[in-house]
């Protein structure tokens, strides 16, 4: 099989972006990563795209954006996989190139979803999961079932509302200093715990905000890389994938996510390493809990003592995994479908030590970063290991 | 800065999706008539709830109806206070997860009862719910 890189990456301004459109809103990534891999659309033959797109007026968005962007004729798939669709889009193309099919493929991620209201994001959102038994007669919403875990995760662990806070504050810290983030500001401990309930008990600051944004990056074979004479690129080492039921009643316990447990393994499994040599992650933080539980289910730490390494600052730049640099979904924004693409850019940016400010910028070691990327209440897990 | 320029879409959709539930028919009418069924499977006897006509473990599609006892415990739960837009008008509702004395576990709406007052492992029953408009469905009282 062959060896999979990263050899150019794009990544948008996230936001309410309302001035752009859906394909214009994806030229701004795609522009930077053909730019910074020294290509023209023309070279590459495929091209995968992570989106839920129901928010925007596009059913088909893969050949907008493809016709918008330069890429029509070329090999075409959208990938679903709820919040991890941009992972999923990923693990297509580096198939792709892997089996030896193809030497070049663009991954995009893309989402729109500040177009509709957000009663009927929520609307959205709430129903994806199980439509037919936890939405129709019961309204389940997204924050409503990862609440769900944080009341398990509370009684079993003495995690505390201000633990999830604290998460959130370390997040916007970074956002504040991330350009291309959403949110832009720092906050503090009783900001999260005075702002509004959403799911008790998750307040507004547990939760991710609702983003548009898209990110790039184009993948070669090894072959390629020579070929361009690129010398040190970002390889893709593995990728570990999982599900779990569609049902949340029917889950085990409520105190993680089994899909990521799963994925992780895979992925130390086939990349051969352990979370100790990590250098960064980032971790699908849609929620507060969702990051705890995330460090708990990836084995940066034991079951229940996910809390401890936040309050431990072990996950801040200087800290044994210093994880969501970005400012993470809490605040550099969850634009659906583009999440996982964008912390492969973000991740190729921290194993190539170009992040800027330097503030956020992980200490490197190993050159080893760990992308972890759920969709819905850990129906889909993802879990992509690079290495420089 | 003003806001960035945007139209209004001028199709609009209102979808209702028609459901099939010929195949789980027992379990709908059961509810009609108060009691709540599940379905085990003949061949390997897993116990299913919700209902399915098919048992995915061994690949079967025999099936008994089994109607269950109601009686659960909380193993979780939250409550709604921001809405989906087709539940907007309903107040702040209480979900629970609870496992059932029969071994399956059911999600439902957690009524009669304030959320401060709810605590995990609290014993709850499951019953069956018609509304005015003939729909049916189920939920958690308090036992």
């Amino acid at each position: 099989m062959k060896r999979v890189a990263i050899i150019g990456v794009g990544h948008s301004k996230f936001g309410d972006r309302s001035d752009v459109n859906l394909s214009e809103l994806t030229f701004e990534a795609v522009k930077p990563a053909l730019e910074s891999s020294e290509l023209t659309a023309k070279d590459i033959p495929y091209m995968a795209l992570g989106s839920m797109g129901v928010w925007s007026e596009e059913p088909l968005p893969a050949v907008v954006i493809a016709e918008y962007c330069g890429f029509t004729g070329a090999g075409l798939v959208r990938c679903e996989s709820a919040c991890a669709s941009g992972s999923a889009a990923t693990y297509n193309a580096y198939s792709v190139i892997k089996s030896g099919q193809m030497d070049l493929a663009l991954v995009v991620g893309a989402e729109k979803m500040k177009q509709i209201s957000t009663p009927i994001i929520m609307e959205m959102i709430g129903r994806a999961g199980y439509y037919m038994w936890e939405f129709e007669n019961f309204g389940m919403t997204f924050p409503a079932y990862y609440a769900m875990h944080a009341v398990k995760h509370m009684e079993n662990f003495a995690t505390t509302e201000e633990d999830l806070a604290k998460v959130a504050v370390k997040n916007h810290k970074y956002g504040a200093i991330n350009p291309l983030a959403h949110l832009q500001h720092e906050i503090t401990v009783d900001d999260v715990l005075d702002s509004f309930m959403i799911a008790w008990p998750l307040k507004l600051y547990d939760c991710c905000p609702i983003t548009d944004g898209s990110a790039a990056v184009v993948l070669a074979s090894e072959e390629k890389v020579k070929e361009l004479k690129i010398e040190d690129p970002v390889w893709i080492e593995a990728v570990g994938v999982a599900s779990d039921t569609a049902n949340l009643s029917k889950r085990e316990k409520y105190v993680g996510l089994d899909a990521s447990v799963k994925a992780a393994k895979m992925a130390y499994d086939l990349a051969g390493i352990t979370p100790k040599m990590l250098d960064v992650a980032t971790v699908h933080d849609c929620f507060t809990i969702a990051e705890i539980m995330a460090y708990e289910d990836l084995d940066f730490c034991k079951k229940g003592e996910g809390a401890q390494m936040v309050r431990e600052g072990e996950t801040e730049v200087g800290g044994r995994i210093p994880t969501n640099l970005d400012g993470g979904l809490k605040a550099k924004g969850h634009p659906i479908g583009t999440t996982g693409v964008s912390m492969l850019a973000e991740l190729t940016k921290q194993l190539l030590e170009e992040v800027k400010p330097n503030k956020r910028q992980a200490p490197m070691k190993n050159y080893i970063a760990l992308a972890h990327n759920t969709g819905g209440t850990g129906h889909y897990g993802y879990v992509t290991i690079l290495r420089r | 800065m003003a806001k960035p320029l945007s139209m209004k879409s001028a199709r609009t959709l209102c979808i209702t999706y028609n459901i099939p539930i010929n195949r789980t028919l027992k379990f709908w009418t059961g509810l009609e008539k108060g009691k709540v069924y599940a379905t085990k499977c003949t061949k390997c006897g897993k116990l299913h709830f919700p209902p399915a006509a098919d048992c995915g473990d061994c690949n079967s599609s025999k099936i008994d109806w089994v109607e269950l006892d109601g009686e659960g415990e909380i193993v979780t739960f939250t409550q709604v206070f921001v809405k989906p837009a087709s539940f907007s008008e309903k107040p702040d509702y209480i979900v629970a997860i609870a496992r059932l004395k029969e071994g399956v576990k059911a999600l439902a709406w957690l009524k009669g009862i304030k959320r401060e007052d709810v605590k995990t492992g609290m014993k709850v029953r499951l019953v069956a719910k018609v509304f005015p408009d003939k729909r049916v469905a189920y939920e958690f009282i308090p036992s």
